[in-house]
């Protein structure tokens, strides 16, 4: 399917898409000018103040979105019972973007108006201006093309920036991206990014006008007292629909939510929680996919979750900061115990297979220097070029232990997202890869996974977690869940995966099917009761 | 004759230092009378501007007093007292976001004037200075000429009627022949307005047209006040410096 096909047959989502994309944007700006143009006038008044509020907004936009949301989405800050910073979904995502168009903002204001001609502003005072007149008839004013600017600059960042957003199941365009890059399908990502490039362009254009509108000082109408109470009333109306946006998400009070994080087999294995839940525990589920990087362990820790999938070496490494063990059960014996007392989360049964990391080479390769192992590798590595994701290079289990392990020197290491280093490693830019063991993609490009003979990557268990808290509210979860115990084998989910990223069929589709073949969901959906 | 002698502004052994401790004026004492025009004359850098500033308090003494209406400057409240001098610098002070009617009926509106009445004030002031009102009340100082704006800057200055007025080189940036057009429209004006008036330039030919005392600075010193013949008898070497360059253009082409 080319593009424009795709994008007339989804219309309705492109467009859906396109209206959270833009109410993200929009409001998020929207709420930096409220913040961000009276603060820029304060530190014209408390030049002091400048350094180090220009250094914080500094530091905002250097703060890498993924760790910001780390950072925002435990906190519980409320104003009026609303609360206003914190959890997953579009208001952790608004508080970052706003973060992140504070520091054009405050800096075009401040500067603007510091750049006024002293000559017009010393005129003012001599003829007699309070400091609040000189402020809102002659600086300001004057100052308006250069702020414009700067709102113009913060937008045209936030459209880009706002697809991070998908992340965190704050919705937009950055959905089509991340899911175009998971399944290495080119058309789905372009159905995200030529949008939001359209958008960015058409709001450059918009702004850039009245950007010019305003460098020319034809900005009389602006003193009008009723324009500028125009202008409070559609600020306080944007806050307004940012507090009843806030209202709204406070509803999934009765409901279980679901998490996945960001790749295609979380993505099955939260429909299949869901599914199961939804069918077998008769609760309704809300669901939460899409997270990224450790955002759904912070989610489920601060409560924005109640259940995911996760892994036990990856818990084990990266949450709990152990060192590796290669037993198995000593592995998901201790996750258990301490997810219990440390955080009040329970591991079900394991769901049968183990997701490690499989070490990646072209199937030519392999068979021309007979490789099995990585040891096998090691010996080319120096004429090599690697790729890893940015998780495989900083996670404890990833990378550094892994190169140490085996004695790895790579002519060139090459760090890219997950879902590109399969696409560059069949277009020979890379030689060497990290992916996962249960990846659709393995098979269908003639990748050859060499094995971890030195025993360095953990097991990685696929097991449910979920809190306690839920649990205890809702004990029918708990068989609910037991029924997943040992469902799905290594090729079972390497076949799902890849009737979803090769066969581009819907994770809702396959996993329905799925159950109905393993007799946990009937024909109609309905429960299939077990035992007597 | 009482009205004349009144003190209008009144300086007393007033210095002013900046930040760094640097003066730039020394002990300044001087009386301006009511209804006359001041012109104080001196090099860049002399203290004109200065002094000037120390009248509307957009500057403070460092030491000393300065009056104005017998009020030391530090005791009016700095908003009114400069609403109640009018206030004219080299031709940028105009607000370029504003119009040529909303620039003159700035101080007007400020003081909370109706708006009818700042119109037929502004229309009056626009006629004045020799502006059709029709033709420039709408449009943009970057649409007119220098000589043009520099009669907004006037009118904007006598807007609200201020009894005081302090021009701070206000035909500086004009060419020589629209300046000396403005100057003779601008003595007839005082003549109409009778207003004190202070008059900061550079230029002796400009002082002696519309000075009725003059003082000459150098150095944030007043070396010379007086009347502007008594100037050329001043043997102050300032005086004799600037006295020299006031030659005519006969005496220049002959010289050798």
């Amino acid at each position: 399917m080319n593009l424009w096909e795709f994008l007339l047959h989804n219309r309705a989502e492109v467009f859906r898409l396109s209206m959270e994309h833009l109410f993200l944007v929009g409001l998020s700006t929207g709420i930096a000018i409220v913040i961000g143009v009276p603060l820029g006038i304060l530190l014209t008044r408390w030049p002091r103040l400048s350094k180090p509020v220009l250094g914080f907004a500094n530091i905002m936009q250097t703060v890498p979105s993924l760790a910001l949301f780390g950072f925002l989405i435990p906190l519980n800050i409320y104003l009026f019972h609303v609360r206003i910073i914190g959890g997953i979904g579009a208001r952790t995502a608004i508080v970052a973007l706003v973060l992140y168009a504070l520091l054009p903002i405050i800096r075009n204001t401040f500067t603007g108006i510091n750049s006024v001609d002293p000559a017009i502003r010393e005129a003012g005072r001599g003829i007699g201006m309070t400091d609040r007149q000189l402020l809102f008839q002659v600086e300001v004013p004057l100052a308006l093309g250069v702020i414009v600017a700067g709102v113009r600059v913060a937008t045209v960042i936030s459209v880009g920036t706002a697809t991070i957003a998908a992340a965190i199941d704050a919705g937009g365009l950055g959905r089509y991206i991340f899911r175009g890059l998971r399944m290495n399908d080119n058309t789905l990502i372009l159905a995200g990014a030529v949008p939001a490039a359209l958008m960015a362009l058409v709001a450059d254009f918009l702004l850039g006008w009245v950007e010019k509108l305003f460098a020319t000082g034809v900005s009389g109408w602006l003193r009008n007292r009723k324009v500028a109470l125009g202008a409070l009333l559609l600020a306080l109306t944007a806050g307004g629909v940012w507090f009843a946006t806030m209202f709204q998400q406070q509803g999934t009070a009765g409901r279980v939510v679901v998490g996945s994080k960001d790749f295609t087999e979380q993505i099955i294995l939260g429909e299949l929680l869901s599914q199961v839940i939804e069918t077998r525990a008769g609760l309704p589920v809300t669901r939460r996919f899409d997270l990224g990087g450790n955002l759904a362990h912070e989610a489920l820790v601060a409560g924005e979750l109640d259940a995911y999938v996760e892994y036990t070496g990856t818990a084990f490494t990266a949450i709990l900061k152990q060192r590796t063990v290669t037993d198995p059960k000593e592995v998901y014996r201790r996750v258990k115990e301490e997810y219990a007392t440390r955080f009040d989360v329970e591991w079900t049964e394991p769901l049968g297979f183990n997701n490690t990391f499989a070490i990646l080479v072209r199937g030519e390769d392999a068979r021309r220097y007979r490789l099995k192992t990585i040891s096998d590798a090691a010996k080319y590595a120096s004429k090599w070029r690697a790729g890893f994701g940015q998780d495989f290079m900083s996670r404890p289990d990833g990378y550094q232990g892994f190169a140490r392990a085996y004695g790895l020197k790579f002519m060139e290491l090459r760090e890219m997202d997950l879902s590109l280093t399969y696409r560059a490693l069949v277009e020979k830019q890379v030689d060497l890869i990290a992916g996962n063991s249960t990846d659709g993609l393995i098979t269908r490009y003639d990748l050859v996974r060499l094995v971890d003979d030195r025993r360095y990557f953990p097991p990685y268990d696929a097991v449910p977690v979920i809190r306690r808290e839920i649990l205890q509210k809702y004990p029918v979860l708990r068989d609910a869940l037991k029924s997943l115990g040992g469902l799905i084998s290594v090729e079972e989910m390497r076949q799902l995966n890849f009737q979803v990223d090769g066969e581009h069929r819907a994770a809702k589709e396959v996993v329905d099917e799925f159950l109905k073949k393993k007799g946990l969901k009937d024909s109609v959906g309905r429960v299939v009761t077990t035992g007597p | 004759m009482a009205a004349v002698d009144q003190k209008a502004i009144e300086f007393r052994a007033v210095s002013y230092r900046i930040a760094g401790g640097r003066a730039l004026l020394y002990g300044l004492d001087l009386e301006i009378k009511k209804g006359e025009t001041l012109v104080l004359l001196g090099r860049s850098g002399c203290g004109k501007t200065t002094t000037l500033k120390l009248i509307n308090r957009l500057l403070d003494p460092s030491e000393g007093l300065v009056l104005v209406e017998n009020k030391a400057t530090t005791q009016w409240d700095p908003i009114r007292l400069r609403r109640h001098v009018g206030y004219v610098i080299q031709e940028i002070g105009l607000f370029p976001h504003f119009t040529i009617e909303e620039n003159v009926g700035v101080v007007p509106r400020l003081e909370g004037w109706e708006e009818e009445r700042i119109r037929s004030r502004v229309r009056e002031l626009l006629s004045l200075v020799g502006l059709e009102a029709e033709k420039f009340a709408s449009r943009y100082p970057r649409e007119l000429s220098g000589g043009q704006r520099q009669r907004v800057g006037v009118a904007r200055a006598v807007a609200a009627d201020p009894p005081i007025m302090l021009l701070d080189e206000p035909f500086g940036a004009l060419d020589p022949i629209t300046r000396s057009e403005i100057q003779q429209e601008f003595r007839s004006l005082q003549e109409k307005l009778g207003k004190t008036m202070v008059f900061v330039t550079h230029d002796l030919r400009e002082a002696f047209l519309l000075a009725s005392r003059i003082g000459l600075l150098k150095d944030g010193r007043l070396v010379f006040l007086g009347q502007p013949r008594d100037l050329l008898d001043s043997d102050d070497p300032e005086a004799r410096a600037f006295t020299r360059s006031f030659q005519d253009p006969a005496k220049i082409l002959n010289s050798p």
